[in-house]
């Protein structure tokens, strides 16, 4: 942390044990959803609300309205989504390995705000450490009493099943996570009318929310919305995690206060990222996971603020930011982003997926020197026939927005580097090779 | 009424039905959005991008694909702007750069969405230089489909088709993004009653029908529609034939009937009718042996046979079997033949796997729709997944999707069993107990014929419940007498007067024959012999004394040798009664046997004196009337071979030289005097029928003798579609097309040849007494259970040679209790003996078997249920013995 | 071929308790199926589908879809290797060609001994420790040519046999409360708090 802020979501990691109920009860734990019973569901709902608690799982929208947009029923569902496979962010995984008898509280909380009558956590395949610490902290919370029926003696009673994925990157889009989690291939569901609050878990209405969301509940309920609130600039509220990676001499995950810092706090302070390793030149940096369109130095003191990067063309996603160094082949890094995609493409739409694939092996060619002059009119042409107009939010040429996101590695690349692009060509090689 | 939903697509505005899609709204507004994923007739799931449009939202016009967008009042589409236009170039290029682009080779070549929507919206040329996905190709995924996976283009219409519609799931799309292909799971063919489904709904030539490949261009193929008439259901189908042969049939979609579906069975029945070893010429025994004659000599040898029989024994002497696969017209003539000319009642369409033509005829009829906007269906019949498949893809339908509530009540699984919301599986024979117990007030505590009050009970909750109730009445199994059928559906029938009925018989124009006469003691018109008696006798100047015999009854006499004179009309009874030592009895027992049939070497032809070539399928023109009573014109497309000719003609030619005459000149002939004689059939005349609003036919009777104008739905596009690109379909002429409906001439104001005052009243099913109980089982005994497959040694699979390879050879599936209890297991052989025979089969372990009961497929290839059956019983009882 | 083991069945049977639709277990069994024989047979991949009803064609179209399941015998050790961005940007791409040598095999391959099953993997969210890998889904971080050499000698030898069980071993813990709890929301009355033994 570099202000004075308590963390929030991070503030048991690095406790010995830090995984099991012993260590959290000694450090806080369950206290929040113990107070949240004893309030009205409304009234934690409420707290959320003006907490302004902004989803973390990459698009932001504020979870206390979410919640509020949950159509009645009788049956209503709860889905943690912990797939975390966007390239280069590694926060949820650090969370559940090491507090996730947080992500459970924060997850009872939201059960009890919204009424569901069962929780699901979908944790990516991939992590079985967090798999095994998040079904131990379940065994243990159920021998608690926290899960279960009539949790802590309040009457509400809360079943939660930790569901593993298989691999796919997909299965975070929620709608392929609610597929998946009905035993099925992970196919996102095209909208309307499958929000998930309306139409989600075996068709009845279900709130999905990111691991790190749930997180922050506990804290929430215990220091009150407000307090939350008052961290962080305007609609920016509380602390984030950050996942630092790439050419940084320190790659981590940071908690910091909202919209307080900027990307070049997050990369060069000498307690986060620490500056670019052989202290090297930034050369690019990507600003909220691969999805995310590129940044250039000359961005680098913009804010981490949301509403910010989205105006400036990009977004802060996923939270993670990935510097790239003077070293770096910027076609070798759009090529690799653009295979990710091809290969994670849930294969339904068309544009996707066969555009994927297609741009996939044009890249494939120029950095291995067989390029033409001509395809760099021909890349951008299958991007802009993937997402026209290449703006934000997408035209649905596509049902969900993996496919509007191939675009944006080779779109920032060229627009940053055609140079490197037409020598890669002119060359026949791969400068850096 | 809601207010209407009006859109405007590019400037022009289209009403809308609530709910639809933009694309289905916009195509029957008169313009044509492209697309490849979205079927009518199944659920959208917009993947393939194809039919991008600009409907403008809050921010403004966005590209969204017409499939899945609902419309709403006032919404604006617009479909032609310049990006529109690249959106779907865009998609169209990206569907081609994997695509091997193999159009000259490929069975789909010039009748393929994809060749006609590059063609017609596409880009100019491919900018793809890389190397394209390869495959291994093609693949069988059955004996009947093969699967190019280097064609597809995942729009996910087969698997959807196999999943949603079929609920055979076994295609799957495998693997992801574009290395996603269609495949089976190993080792595991797509075993589905309806696999070809997936080869007309594919828009690419991914999936081609085996027996088709390579057979025509489409270019070259004349088309006309028809019905089939493989069973009952009556699927609208389009015939293609290259140079005069059919070549292959087409789903055509019928709303209210089959909406586009075929089953195997039906698609691949051409090859019966392209069969090279179709009879041409007719033959006449001499010296023992079946030879070549003339027509004339095979006729005159034909009625003097007949008329030796007439004069020494008595026309009760001379039987008439068959007629359930002819046209109506052509079943009309010979009902007329045998009752008004030779003056025999002894008539039977059925083959004693029937159910007594007056419950037919005679209870309240629903239509396939009215099953599946009722309530309530009870299912009192054979498996329709093999017996009635297209009937089958309805209700599963409506149980699936629209909340229908099944009660199943047969005595072993079933393809809608895993649907049903009670399931009543009775003791062989025992159904009418069953029925019993659940009219009574009370049900009995231990419950009725092997089914638990419980279950009993719920039924009758359910069915007192339902607002609606259709019962489907059929033979589950053909060891259990039609008269226990009877018994429970007359029981059903007087708890629920309301309840309407369906007949779940096979035979593809067995309701048409019944309607036409082709029964004992029924005439023309759904009129009894004695009601109709002065109608008929004036018009064809005599009738049979009284009541004749059934099928079981005839071939009993013949045995007996009171019957003599058997005439065989399209009818196999060696092959297709239940018992065979019965008929193999009666053939034996007949001393002059006439044959009318497509093949002269069938079981039954083997003992026939003369035997007469008919025209077949696709043929000849004429009607047929489905298992609702629906009425619906069939096509001509090619040539009898040889000398064949229609069954009409034949009948009057035999009139002739019996010295009467059936006053046919033409087809239309008989057409008009069925309208004016047959009472059901008022109204129904060759124009009404050929009227452009009326290809899904009519129901008869008629209403107040006003037809209703079928209105085609909007789905129908999807028909259209296809037959633009599977040669157009060519309109049916009628130069009245575009006149106005006028009322037709009908029940309402009968014309003078028949005065009001003298028409028949219709029949009303009045149930007999109770029919004779089953004999309880003992122990050491199995009581059969013989179903009906799609694929048997019934003679249209047997003469489609892509079909006679899928029917399997016997098996008896006993419960694995029963099985273990004998010390035997799947695989092994045991000895089978009823009172008729005793035979070695297979056998497989099936939990599914009711205990103490065994399941036998009937008419398998080889020795089987037929040989075992004994038709004098009410259930037939095998004793089950290892062999070593 | 192998179906699901007397107790493996009841696992499979106890997940699908879990869950208010059956066929939401059909992930979860199958990594129970790809525990017991390395692998997705056929017959286990039948046998799932039996236990949901569902056709065998759909329990191997989902599985297909997903990259953690292999329709194919795979090595005891799953050598998965991140090529993604933060890892390529630290070297990743030369530690796979090292991984490739040192194996003798390229990437989908398995060595001769069915030891070891090379694969090249996006993101495994490991990328504060790039370049790493996993071995069956343990994660191991910041490795040089030398680190890796050793850990496969460790992996061989089964140095490392407790913190990396067998290909297919997902989840060693096992759901021990609330497993007949689980399906529909429980009454909301006031029982004494269900199932709570000491774990
Ligand atoms: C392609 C794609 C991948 C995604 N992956 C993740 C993910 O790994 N984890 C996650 O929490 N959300 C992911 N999301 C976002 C989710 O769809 C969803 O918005 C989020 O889980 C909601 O939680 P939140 O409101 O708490 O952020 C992804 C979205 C898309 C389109
Ligand atoms: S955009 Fe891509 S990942 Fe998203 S649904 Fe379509 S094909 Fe699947
Ligand atoms: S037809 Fe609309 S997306 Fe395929």
């Amino acid at each position: 942390m570099i202000t004075d802020a308590a963390p929030i979501v991070t503030a048991r990691i690095g406790n010995p044990q830090s995984w099991t109920l012993q260590s959290y009860l000694d450090n806080g734990g369950y206290d929040g959803v113990r107070k949240a019973l004893t309030m009205d569901p409304s009234e934690v709902q409420q707290e959320v609300l003006t907490a302004n608690l902004l989803g973390r799982g990459g698009a932001g929208f504020e979870a206390g309205k979410k919640w509020g947009m949950l159509a009645k029923g009788e049956t209503k569902y709860l889905v943690i989504n912990g797939d975390e496979s966007e390239p280069c962010t590694f926060k949820d995984h650090m969370l559940l390995e090491e507090d996730p008898h947080q992500i459970i509280e924060g997850t009872l909380i939201c059960a009890y705000a919204i009424g569901a009558s069962q929780a699901f956590i979908f944790v990516r395949g991939e992590f079985a450490l967090g798999l095994e610490r998040l079904s131990s902290a379940v065994n243990e919370a159920y021998a608690f009493g926290a899960i279960g029926r009539n949790i802590l003696g309040s009457g509400f009673s809360i079943d939660l099943v930790v569901h593993p994925g298989a691999g796919a990157y997909i299965c975070g889009e929620e709608t392929a996570l609610l597929e998946s989690l009905e035993g099925k291939r992970g196919y996102p569901r095209d909208k309307p009318p499958w929000f998930p609050a309306v139409k989600g878990l075996y068709s009845a209405p279900t709130i999905v929310n990111n691991v790190e969301t749930m997180s922050n509940l506990p804290w929430i309920v215990t220091n009150g919305g407000a307090a939350f609130a008052a961290l962080g600039i305007g609609r920016s509220t509380g602390t984030r995690l950050f996942s630092v990676s790439g050419h940084v001499k320190r790659p981590a995950n940071y908690e910091i206060e909202m919209a307080k810092h900027t990307f070049r706090d997050l990369i060069f302070d000498p307690k986060l990222g620490g500056g670019i390793r052989n202290d090297n030149q930034l050369k690019a940096f990507v600003p909220g996971g691969v999805s995310a369109p590129w940044f250039g130095p000359d961005q680098i003191d913009m804010a981490l603020d949301q509403d910010a990067v989205g105006k400036a063309g990009s977004m802060l996603g996923s939270g993670s930011v990935i510097a790239m160094d003077d070293t770096t082949c910027m076609v070798r890094a759009a090529w690799r982003i653009t295979r990710f995609f091809h290969r994670e493409s849930c294969g339904q739409c068309t544009p996707c997926r066969e555009g994927g694939g297609w741009l996939d092996k044009i890249m494939r060619r120029i950095e291995l020197g067989q390029g033409r002059e001509s395809d760099l009119d021909l890349l951008l042409d299958v991007c802009d026939n993937i997402a026209p107009g290449l703006g934000w939010p997408p035209q649905k040429t596509t049902i969900c927005v993996l496919g509007p996101s191939i675009p944006s590695s080779i779109t920032s690349g060229i627009k940053m580097f055609r140079d490197e692009f037409l020598v890669h060509i002119k060359d026949g090689r791969c400068p850096f090779a | 009424m809601p207010d209407p939903i009006k859109i405007t697509v590019d400037g022009k505005v289209v009403e809308a039905k609530p709910g639809e899609m933009v694309i289905a709204a916009a195509e029957r507004g008169g313009t044509y959005i492209p697309r490849f994923c979205w079927h009518p007739r199944m659920r959208p799931v917009g993947m393939c991008r194809m039919c991008l449009v600009e409907v403008k939202g809050p921010r403004g016009f966005a590209l969204m694909p017409a499939c899945y967008v609902p419309v709403a009042d006032g919404q604006e589409i617009v479909t032609d702007s310049p990006k529109v236009k690249k959106a779907q170039d865009g998609v169209l290029e990206f569907l081609l750069i994997n695509h091997p682009l193999d159009c000259p080779v490929c069975d789909r070549g010039g009748e393929c969405p994809l060749q006609d929507q590059t063609f017609a919206f596409g880009p100019g040329e491919s900018r793809f230089v890389e190397e394209k996905r390869h495959w291994a190709k093609p693949i069988p995924i059955n004996p009947l489909v093969a699967l190019d996976r280097e064609r597809c283009i995942q729009c996910s219409r087969c698997t959807r088709f196999a999943d949603e519609v079929a609920g055979d799931a076994m295609i799957d799309f495998i693997g992801r993004a574009d290395m996603t292909e269609v495949n089976t799971f190993p080792e595991r063919p797509f075993t589905s009653n309806f696999s070809g489904n997936v080869v007309q709904i594919c828009p690419v030539g991914a999936l081609t029908a085996t027996p088709y490949r390579f057979k025509a261009r489409p270019w070259d193929l004349d088309v006309v529609e028809s019905t089939c008439t493989a069973c009952a259901v009556g699927c609208r189908m389009a015939l293609q034939s290259s140079s005069n042969r059919l070549i292959r049939h087409l789903g055509v979609d019928s709303d209210p009937v089959n909406h586009g579906w075929l089953c195997d069975k039906g698609r691949f029945s051409y090859e019966q009718t392209d069969n090279p070893d179709r009879l041409r010429t007719p033959l006449v025994r001499k010296d023992g042996q079946l030879v070549e004659a003339s027509w004339n000599e095979a006729l005159t040898a034909a009625a003097d046979g007949l008329r030796r029989i007439h004069d020494t024994a008595g026309p009760d002497a001379i039987a008439v079997l068959g007629g359930a696969r002819l046209p109506n017209e052509d079943a009309y003539a010979w009902a007329k033949l045998a009752k008004g000319v030779i003056g025999t009642d002894n008539v039977d369409c059925q083959m004693g796997d029937g159910l007594p033509a007056e419950l037919v005829l005679g209870l309240p009829r629903a239509t396939i729709d009215e099953a599946c906007a009722a309530s309530a269906v009870v299912l009192l019949a054979p498996d329709l997944k093999e017996d009635l498949p297209v009937f089958y893809l309805r209700l599963r339908e409506a149980a699936v999707d629209k909340g229908l509530k099944l009660i199943e009540l047969t005595p072993h699984a079933t393809g809608l069993s895993r649907h049903a919301e009670v399931r009543l599986q009775y003791r062989p024979g025992e159904a009418a107990a069953v029925a019993r117990a659940m009219a009574a007030t009370r049900v009995p505590d231990d419950g009725a014929g092997g089914v638990s009050a419980a279950d009993i009970g719920a039924a009758a909750e359910l069915l007192a419940a339902a607002d609606s109730v259709v019962i489907v009445v059929g033979r589950a199994s053909l060891a259990e007498s039609g008269e226990s059928i009877a018994d429970a559906a007359g029981v059903l029938a007087g708890a629920m007067p309301d309840a309407r009925f369906l007949s779940a018989l096979r035979r593809g124009n067995v309701h048409g024959a019944l309607d036409m006469g082709l029964a004992p003691g029924i005439l023309p018109g759904r009129v009894s012999l004695d009601d109709g008696r002065d109608r008929f006798t004036g018009a064809w100047g005599h009738l049979p004394e009284g009541r004749g015999m059934d099928a079981g009854a005839i071939l009993a006499a013949a045995a007996a040798n009171t019957v003599q004179g058997l005439v065989l009309v399209g009818a196999d009874p060696a092959s297709d009664f239940p018992d065979r030592a019965l008929a193999a009895q009666a053939l034996a027992g007949a001393a002059f046997t006439v044959v009318v049939d497509l093949f002269g070497d069938g079981a039954s032809a083997a003992q026939a004196d003369v035997v007469l070539p008919a025209a077949g399928y696709g043929e000849r023109p004429g009607t047929t009337t489905n298992m609702e009573g629906r009425v619906t014109r069939l096509g001509q497309k090619v040539t009898a071979p040889g000398t064949s000719r229609p069954d009409w003609m034949i009948a009057a030619d035999l009139a002739h030289r019996l010295g009467g005459d059936l006053g046919f000149q033409t087809l239309d002939d008989v057409a008009l005097e069925i309208e004016r004689l047959a009472p059901a059939h008022a109204g129904v005349t060759p124009q009404l029928l050929s009227r452009p609003g009326y290809r899904d036919g009519v129901v008869v009777p008629l209403a107040d003798g006003r037809p209703t104008e079928s209105d085609r739905p909007a789905e129908s596009i999807e028909v259209d579609a296809q037959r633009a690109h599977a040669g157009s379909v060519q309109p049916e002429s009628d130069p009245e097309a575009d006149a106005p409906l006028e009322p037709v001439a009908g029940a309402a104001d009968a014309p003078a040849a028949a005065p009001a005052t003298s028409r028949p009243p219709l029949i009303r099913y009045q149930p007999g007494a109770a029919a004779k109980q089953a004999p309880p089982i003992d122990a050491y005994s199995l009581r059969l259970v013989a179903v009906r497959t799609l694929y048997d040694a019934g003679a249209l699979v047997t003469r489609s040679p892509s079909l006679a390879a899928l029917a399997a050879g016997p098996c008896l599936r006993v419960n694995p209790a029963d099985l273990g209890r004998m010390g035997v297991t799947t695989g092994d052989r045991v000895r089978v003996s009823s009172s008729r025979r005793s035979l070695v089969l297979d056998v497989a372990a099936d939990p599914h078997v009711l205990r103490g009961s065994a399941v036998l497929v009937f008419n398998a290839p080889g020795e089987g249920a037929a040989e075992l059956i004994d038709a004098s019983q009410t259930v037939t009882d095998l004793r089950v013995e290892t062999v070593k | 071929m192998p179906r699901l083991t007397a107790e493996n069945l009841q696992r499979a049977r106890q997940l699908i308790a879990l869950y208010p639709q059956p066929r939401s277990a059909l992930i979860p069994i199958l990594h129970i199926v790809q525990e017991q024989d390395g692998w997705l047979t056929p017959d286990g991949m039948a046998h799932a589908g039996e236990l949901l009803d569902i056709d065998p064609a759909e329990v191997y179209g989902t599985a297909s879809f997903y990259d953690m399941f292999f329709t194919h015998p795979v090595g005891r050790h799953l050598v998965s290797v991140c090529t993604n961005l933060a890892c390529l940007l630290n070297g990743a791409d030369e530690l796979l060609e090292h991984a490739e040598a040192r194996l003798g095999v390229a990437p989908g391959g398995t060595t001769a001994d069915g030891q070891f099953t090379l694969e090249e993997v996006e993101c495994i969210a490991f990328c504060g420790a790039a370049p790493c890998l996993a071995v069956n889904w343990r994660f191991f971080g910041n490795i040089g040519n030398e680190d890796f050499d050793r850990l496969v000698d460790d992996l061989a030898a089964g140095r490392l046999a407790d913190d990396v069980p067998p290909h297919g071993t997902l989840n060693r813990v096992r759901r021990r409360v609330g497993l007949s709890a689980a399906a529909p929301a429980p009454a909301e009355d006031t029982d004494a708090p269900a199932q709570a033994r000491p774990s």
